[in-house]
């Protein structure tokens, strides 16, 4: 059982993470990953999207809720990835990967993550359009989805 | 003691930190948002609707009536929004 929570200005690829976390595990069956993207809407266009964090404590939330999807659903490994600063449409913002003997502990353990990671994990998304600046309202609905873990 | 700010509330008081010495009366964090408000017009607004306001106690994401006890740091934030 092991965790990795990276946070990181720099981009990274989506597909290479995904290949190097599929190492081989003898009691692996199932593996997960969820990729989350800058959106620009056509209908209201971003030219790019800035993360501020807390470091120390989105680290360690991170950490916690990684740890605890793996004492939850029995997974082998969890990773997340999160990353910070300026980005544009269409790059990855995050990825979380999870390793478990079977498929619907690796899907619910990524969505345990992700569900967490939404509202407790001290990450601010501010979006740069041609007409200015907006910080990102949170969404109600993030909170009651996060609810059905309960 | 330190306080922290994040995202648009950084934006708004035009500062992301500051040192601040409360009076001993102020036992809780929402005391403190309390006292920071009679000091600070800027905060006072920013401080409004109060659950906007997260806060982080030495690093621990903690509720508005814990008590500050001999804590170092104190960050306030909005809802976070990452993902």
């Amino acid at each position: 059982m092991s965790i990795t929570v990276r946070l990181q200005s720099d981009i990274f690829d989506p597909g290479a993470e995904t290949n190097a976390f599929l190492t081989a595990h003898t009691k692996a069956g199932a593996a997960v990953t969820f990729t989350g993207l800058v959106r620009s809407d056509p209908t209201n266009p971003i030219t790019s999207l800035t993360l501020e964090h807390y470091p120390p404590v989105a680290q360690a939330q991170l950490e916690e809720f990684a740890n605890r999807a793996i004492a939850r659903f029995g997974l082998l490994k969890a990773t997340v990835i999160h990353r910070y600063g300026k980005m544009l449409p269409n790059e990855p913002i995050v990825q979380v990967m999870t390793l478990a003997p079977h498929r619907n502990a690796a899907f619910e353990g990524a969505q345990f993550i992700m569900d967490f990671l939404k509202t407790d994990a001290p990450f601010w998304k501010k979006e740069t359009s041609p007409t200015g600046e907006n910080w990102v309202d949170a969404k109600i609905q993030d909170d009651t989805t996060k609810l059905r873990w309960e | 003691m330190k306080i922290l700010y994040f995202a648009w509330l950084r934006e708004r008081l035009n500062r992301g930190e500051e040192t601040v010495f409360p009076p001993a009366s102020v036992k809780t964090i929402a005391e403190l948002m309390d006292w920071l408000a009679t000091k600070d017009e800027a905060i006072a607004l920013a401080f409004e609707k109060r659950d906007l306001i997260k806060t982080a106690l030495d690093e621990t994401i903690v509720e508005h009536d814990t008590p500050i006890k001999n804590a170092k740091t104190i960050a306030f934030f909005p809802p976070m929004t990452g993902g």
